[in-house]
């Protein structure tokens, strides 16, 4: 056990720490908002010239080859500096890698390097109105057909909804039903779909926290040319389970990001001691301890799989409790706050503009989205613990 | 950066792990309640041949010289099977204490501690009682700032109920005077930070193997025990309670890792970081009892079941040396984090 950083961690470290805190936006409006997306957008662009967009991506494209360590190393110092909420993170996090692992070497060259820079904006296409937790269950279908020109390719017809960044995304990954004959998780194909085109039309839904990030996209014949099947026809379901790798758990939402909310927390409750009593306190250190926790175990999982080792199901552990931390941490700041926690924007009474109440609304989505905290269980409890499925 | 246990580390856990396993099997632990001293007969003996009781002790006094790294999974198997040995308090507090005050105290003790010749009894300010004081051959005591190494005839021992029926606790009334005094002032001070956090973190680590051990067993029970015609493990609600337990203890274990790297590191941070391990293990340790509890039903309110032992245990070590809350309220400190009107 040694828990020093190396050389080359820390120098990387410090340049990103020197960076950050130069460069990084502060008091952006909401990215999910009209008027916060190409602000978003713009930061991304700054952040991909600086190759520090995808730091773990290899350096053709755009990256630097960074470990899975220097990769947690530079989303504490995003995080800590304030870094906004990344635009590209669907194209990022979830195409990617399954680009990296499926795609073919055209798709590869064609797509992969318009997503650090946003020039191309992602969004999953997975849930339906009819399949969320049962996703298995989606009834969203593609029909052979040939395209305008006679190549061949696909029709899609259905409907994906709660899309998140759907109105400001350029494209959708998303499983559609390319076997009528199929049932369950056999027989769906990933495709790639541009959104502009005739046959899909894209409906803004307002989410709870009041901004137009969720959209509705509805498929009415929209053509796919065969090059944008990710991976064999029929095998999508397992492209999309298969694609994450064994560091899902850490990239999914980083220990970074808990560390700085947490430091933030703990920083409002040292600047408002008059607002924390002895029981706000105790949860103050609870939520910090919480948070170090994760950062703990990110330094664990980062050094299993660097000797090896697969943590597979254990990111079923992480989500659960990054999904409460997020939100036991707002809900202590706003009890910190008090009756002006329902204040938002600038006030004279309020605190801190309302961020609290704004981050918290944005994080009680956890629970939910990427497999709800109970699909999660159930993982943990059969895949982990052995217990039976029925 | 290497946040993991070596291979050396592992192979000795495993080889404790297999000495429990034989030694001290639950029948011995219910055996060991109903005994004068609460030990398991012959258990004493095969730990000091395995090289655990001097394990923290200097070369120089006969013990393999490693510390709270080298210690934290042997704890963690002793939580696993319950022992009831005062080992974390011999081997994680009261040779290192010893050792780090020197002199001739620590150079009569320290070779016979090595050796498993003589017990030492651990009593700090955060304890009412002295555990295994009866058995004890020298008494290391807390008095303010000050700390005694006291001989059993020189103490009156009251013994004193505890709802673990495998710990011997112990009222102690004694007299400090010049000769017992082996610190005291800021040294003295100092040494009992150290010893409390060296006892917490191997609480920690201890109630890390307890919650670990009561999830396996009420898994293994949920697999088997049917009612309404299915394995009760196969019900959503006793997966969940499970899945939220072993959530919550798997999260703490990087702490309690980390606990002791920062003690044998003598980090600054120690404070802030036994106190994350302590509260964080104390509290899953807490809920793996109770869905044990819970999850098994009736069989495991029993005496006729054995994982009342580890319940009790649990109920008895998230106290010890510090519960969550006084370890959260630490770390609030140790963030800078003051309350106002509370």
């Amino acid at each position: 056990m040694d828990l020093r950083y190396s050389e080359r961690e820390e120098k990387f470290r410090a340049e990103c720490r020197a960076f950050f805190e130069a460069n990084v936006p502060r008091g952006l409006p909401p990215l999910d908002s009209a008027e916060g997306f190409p602000l978003h957008v713009e930061w991304e662009k700054k952040l991909y010239a600086e190759r520090l967009a995808v730091v773990d991506w290899p350096e053709e494209y755009g990256g630097r080859n960074a470990t899975l360590m220097e990769w947690l190393i530079f989303e504490e110092e995003y995080y800590r500096a304030g870094g906004p909420q990344r635009a590209t993170q669907n194209g990022i996090f979830l195409l990617a890698p399954a680009l990296f692992h499926f795609g073919t070497d055209e798709q590869k060259q064609r797509v992969l390097p318009k997503i650090p820079g946003a020039d191309e904006l992602w969004c999953q296409g997975w849930s339906e109105p009819g399949a969320g937790s049962d996703l298995a269950a989606l009834t969203s279908r593609a029909e052979r057909a040939e395209g305008p020109g006679g190549e061949s390719g696909w029709k899609l017809y259905g409907a994906k909804t709660w899309t998140t960044r759907g109105t400001f995304s350029d494209k959708t990954f998303g499983l559609f039903r390319s076997d009528p004959e199929s049932v369950r998780h056999k027989g769906l194909s990933y495709f790639l779909v541009d959104l502009n085109i005739d046959g899909v039309t894209v409906r803004p839904i307002n989410k709870l926290d009041g901004e137009e990030g969720f959209a509705e996209v509805y498929f009415d014949g929209a053509f796919v040319p065969d090059r944008d099947v990710l991976g064999e026809v029929d095998r999508g379901w397992y492209i999309a389970m298969a694609t994450t790798g064994p560091e899902r758990g850490l990239t999914l939402r980083s220990p970074g990001r808990f560390m700085a909310m947490a430091d933030r927390l703990v920083d409002l409750a040292r600047r408002s001691p008059e607002l924390v009593d002895a029981a706000l306190r105790d949860r103050v250190a609870q939520r910090w301890m919480e948070a170090e926790a994760y950062r703990l175990y990110g330094l664990w999982t980062a050094t299993r799989i660097e000797q090896g080792v697969d943590p597979g199901a254990e990111s079923s552990v992480m989500k659960l409790h990054w999904s409460e931390l997020d939100i036991d941490i707002h809900e202590t700041a706003l009890d910190i706050a008090g009756p002006a926690a329902e204040l938002l924007g600038d006030s004279e009474v309020g605190l801190d503009q309302g961020r609290w109440m704004k981050d918290y609304l944005f994080g009680l989505a956890n629970p939910i989205w990427g497999g709800t905290s109970e699909i999660q269980r159930n993982i943990v409890a059969e895949r982990i613990l052995g217990m039976p499925r029925k | 950066m290497e946040f993991e246990l070596s291979e050396d580390q592992r192979l000795m856990q495993e080889a404790v792990s297999e000495l429990l396993a034989k030694e001290c099997p639950h029948e011995a632990l219910a055996d060991a309640w109903e005994t004068e001293t609460g030990s398991v007969a012959g258990l004493w003996d095969h730990l000091a041949e395995l090289g655990i009781l001097g394990l923290t002790t200097p070369e120089s006094h006969g013990g393999l010289g490693l510390g709270p790294i080298d210690l934290v999974l042997l704890l963690e198997e002793c939580g696993r099977h319950a022992v009831p040995e005062p080992i974390a308090d011999i081997v994680a507090v009261g040779a290192p204490l010893l050792a780090e005050l020197a002199g001739p105290v620590a150079d009569q003790w320290l070779p016979k501690i090595a050796a498993g010749e003589a017990r030492v009894a651990i009593g700090l300010d955060c304890s009412p009682v002295v555990a295994h004081a009866a058995s004890a051959d020298l008494l290391l005591l807390q008095h303010g700032d000050e700390i005694h190494a006291v001989a059993p005839d020189a103490v009156k021992l009251t013994r004193q109920q505890s709802v673990d029926g495998g710990r011997r606790a112990h009222h102690v009334a004694w007299e400090p005077s010049d000769a017992t005094r082996i610190a005291s002032g800021s040294e003295g001070r100092a040494a009992a930070r150290r010893a409390f956090d060296r006892g917490a973190a191997a609480a920690a680590a201890e109630l890390l193997g307890l919650g670990r051990q009561l999830i396996d067993l009420t898994v293994e029970y949920a697999k088997g025990r049917v009612q309404f015609g299915q394995p009760i493990g196969a019900f959503q609600a006793v997966k969940h309670h499970l899945a939220n337990a072993h959530t919550k203890l798997e999260v703490a274990r990087p702490p309690v890792y980390h606990a002791a790297y920062s003690i044998q590191h003598e980090s600054e941070r120690t404070p802030l970081d036994v106190s994350t391990a302590k509260a964080l293990a104390g509290d899953a340790a807490h809920l793996c009892f109770r869905t044990a509890l819970q999850c098994h039903g009736a069989i495991a309110y029993t005496y006729e079941y054995h994982a009342h032992m580890w319940m009790k245990r649990v109920l008895v070590l998230e106290r010890q040396y510090g519960d969550a809350r006084y370890h959260r309220a630490r770390a609030a400190t140790q963030l800078g984090v003051t309350s106002g009107p509370g």
